[in-house]
């Protein structure tokens, strides 16, 4: 972590559907005060954003870091040489022959298009699915869905945006959060009216643009009274991005009798410390659900949870971390039962590769004064190597009668007996090893999008090659 | 040239010498019996054939078809047809049967050459038909939570799937009713023919009665004692092995 001038390679704000011009901007290296109203100049941010943003970044200020409890390695995060905002032409392009060999195998391996590829490579600064973009926005539109940027979401629908925008995850719920709510950019609004069922995922995929791929990116999803909706944030290439720092807020409302279903595939390029907040609210009857999946990054620390407001409220985390050498996945859920008969579910599993290594971190309250709330908690790891690492920590806190709670977790090793018996069958150590992997994930991954549980199966093909000498 | 020869084999593990000298050959088109009592070495010679990591070959050679295959990863003895039916297969939690099986079909292909879906699932049919399995089988996680005989019926279907030049059979028998056992027994005689050597390890008798052996042997604390025609197991059967062990024990020359 010394130099970090040329940090941000992909181009932060071309393609962002609310300002079509190529702008050139950048708000140069470090944060202050100065540092905050360039950007909300630049944007042309209303007023109240950009008191919301001070007040983020004072509150950033504030804040120590997490050290007493979370990783030491993110004391090698140095605020003063990341760049907070960059938008187009502010930079040199990368060559296709600078790319790293690994990821252009691996773009190679997954098939993505020549195209997609040179986008995610940093090499184009925006992947041209203007088309396949406009043809969700239209048909979505048709039925009052709002799918749109985030920054266009707050200027021009500033009575819904507003109403909820900032509430599920306050400014000062961490320094993380704080952060972003300081230097935003990028990142979904959506909002689906009362009763409309969206057929089809919403893929941030399909707005694919460099400030989507931003390093504070910032989503608002509102699923109106009986609505459903699943949106499906990253996808399994590598993003290969030489900024070191990515901390995004997702914030989800869902309304009485709405379902959001939110996935998330990461595969951040290995120095890139992940630092998100994703929470959902969820009302009477409505359910949250959070598929997350953390394949690449240095750090990722991530629990997305699911506060259940109202009466028979249900919240949902399924997760899949994958740690290789150099790799810590801090991640997990945070479960709050804040009405009667609210249920949640946790299942979490992690695969940790040579030296890396995967940290579940639990929450789970339901208090004393609530009736027939229930939470299911499993958690299990799988160790590849002897130096690959474990942690578990659950946090339960149940109090009160009538309420029910299950944890369970569990940590295996692949046996060498396994690996052999598959060999003796003809298939490679990495072979066994991959399918090992995806066996023990699969019953997981079955829940995942068609094209999603694909690719996944194909990442960890890669991964287990890598890890066998 | 066509058989699998074993020659003069030592086998450690932690400085301890469990096979001592062994030599076999079983061609192509025969079945031999391997018996001997419990500790003998006949499960080590099962798993250092397929090249089992933890043990220490120290002298002797193992050759398939000529080609000595000591060097070779179990996977690419694997390939090249040799097969092992495991006394214990692992369970492969997550991944079925068909999944399982179709990734080893795949394996033996030349590269780039897909394996065609059609064509593999009405083999594999017709397989599990011939063993009285339910298709449904093919669903379930590889060996997680099957009863004994249903691990070693799984056994058998690998071995008719793959269709190897050699196959070796650990203790197939053992953990097996009547029934099972008349049906992997089936399972196998339906695969022998002039393609394939067979080499049946086991301590009881029980299973020659259904595996009719062209040949056996008797291996007694690492080394091959006596070898005769399948009238040996009947013998055995009478006799027991404790001739054989006392034998042993005192330095003596196999009984003839």
């Amino acid at each position: 972590m010394t130099k970090e001038p040329s940090a941000l390679e992909i181009e932060r704000n071309i393609g962002n559907f609310a300002y079509p011009e190529t702008h050139t901007h950048d708000a140069g290296v470090g944060l202050t005060e100065k540092t905050i109203h360039y950007i909300s100049d630049i944007k042309e941010d209303p007023d109240w954003v950009r008191q919301f943003r001070l007040k983020g970044y004072e509150t950033f200020l504030s804040k120590p870091m997490p050290t007493h409890w979370a990783s030491k390695d993110l004391e090698a995060i140095v605020f003063d040489n990341i760049r907070y905002y960059l938008s187009a032409g502010t930079q040199p392009k990368r060559s296709w022959e600078e790319v790293p060999e690994d990821v252009k195998r691996t773009f190679e391996r997954l098939g993505i298009p020549e195209q997609e590829r040179k986008f995610l490579a940093g090499v184009e600064a925006q992947f041209d699915s203007e088309a396949v973009y406009s043809n969700i926005k239209k048909a979505v539109g048709e039925q009052g869905v709002i799918f749109v940027g985030s920054t266009e979401g707050l200027k021009h629908h500033p009575e819904i945006f507003r109403k909820w925008f900032g509430k599920v995850i306050p400014i000062g719920d961490n320094k993380f959060s704080a952060l972003n709510s300081a230097v935003f950019s990028g990142g979904s609004f959506i909002y689906v009216p009362p009763g409309v069922k969206v057929k089809h995922p919403l893929q941030a995929y399909f707005r694919i643009n460099a400030e989507n791929f931003g390093q504070f990116e910032r989503t608002l999803i509102i699923a109106d009274e009986g609505s459903e909706v699943t949106y499906m944030e990253g996808c399994t290439a590598p993003k290969f991005n030489t900024a070191t720092l990515h901390s995004a807020v997702v914030e989800l409302v869902a309304l009485k009798g709405a379902k959001i279903q939110y996935i998330t595939v990461q595969n951040w390029s290995a120095n890139v410390f992940n630092l998100v907040t994703k929470r959902g609210l969820a009302h009477e009857d409505a359910e949250v659900k959070w598929i997350d999946c953390n394949i690449g990054s240095r750090l990722t620390m991530k629990y997305p949870g699911v506060v259940m407001k109202g009466r028979r409220a249900r919240g949902e985390v399924l997760s899949i971390a994958l740690a290789s050498d150099g790799q810590h996945q801090d991640t997990g859920a945070k479960m709050v039962h804040a009405a009667d008969e609210t249920t949640s579910n946790i299942i979490s599993k992690s695969i940790s590769i040579g030296e890396g290594r995967a940290t579940y971190r639990g929450l789970v309250q339901i208090p004393k004064h609530l009736k027939n709330c229930k939470n299911n908690t499993e958690c299990d790891a799988l160790l590849i190597n002897s130096t690959s690492r474990t942690d578990t920590y659950p946090a339960i806190t149940v109090r009160g009668t009538g309420n029910s709670v299950q944890h369970e977790a569990s940590v295996s090793q692949v046996s060498a007996e396994q690996i052999f018996y598959m060999q003796q069958r003809g298939l490679t150590e990495a072979q066994a090893m991959s399918l090992s992997v995806n066996g023990f994930v699969n019953d997981l991954v079955r829940q995942f999008p068609m094209e999603y549980s694909v690719e996944l199966k194909r990442l960890i093909e890669l991964e287990m090659e890598g890890s066998v000498g | 040239m066509s058989q699998l020869s074993i020659q003069d084999l030592r086998v450690s593990i932690a400085e301890q010498e469990i096979i001592r000298g062994l030599s076999l050959r079983v061609p192509k088109g025969e079945v031999h019996a391997l018996m001997g009592p419990n500790g003998s070495g006949k499960s080590t010679l099962a798993k250092v054939l397929a090249g089992h990591p933890d043990y220490n070959v120290t002298a002797g050679k193992v050759e398939m078809d000529g080609e000595n295959i000591m060097e070779l990863e179990p996977d690419e003895r694997a390939r090249k047809g040799l097969f092992l039916a495991f006394q214990y297969p692992s369970e492969i939690p997550g991944v079925s049967i068909a999944n399982f099986l179709r990734a080893a079909v795949q394996a033996r292909l030349p590269e780039g050459e897909e394996l065609e879906a059609t064509e593999y699932y009405a083999k594999l049919y017709e397989k599990m038909d011939l063993l009285e399995m339910d298709r449904s089988f093919t669903s379930r996680s590889v060996n997680e939570g099957f009863s004994g005989g249903e691990k070693k019926r799984n056994e058998i279907l690998q071995l008719a799937m793959l269709q190897p030049k050699y196959a070796v059979l650990d203790e197939t028998d053992s953990g097996l009713d009547i029934d099972a056992l008349k049906v992997v027994a089936h399972g196998v005689n339906s695969m022998r023919g002039p393609d394939i050597g067979i080499l049946v390890i086991t301590h009881y008798q029980r299973l020659l009665e259904y595996i009719v052996p062209d040949h056996v042997h008797v291996m007694v604390q690492g080394r091959i004692r006596r070898s005769g025609g399948k009238e040996l197991a009947l013998e055995l059967e009478e006799k027991g092995y404790e001739s054989y062990e006392a034998a042993e024990e005192l330095g003596e020359p196999a009984v003839a």
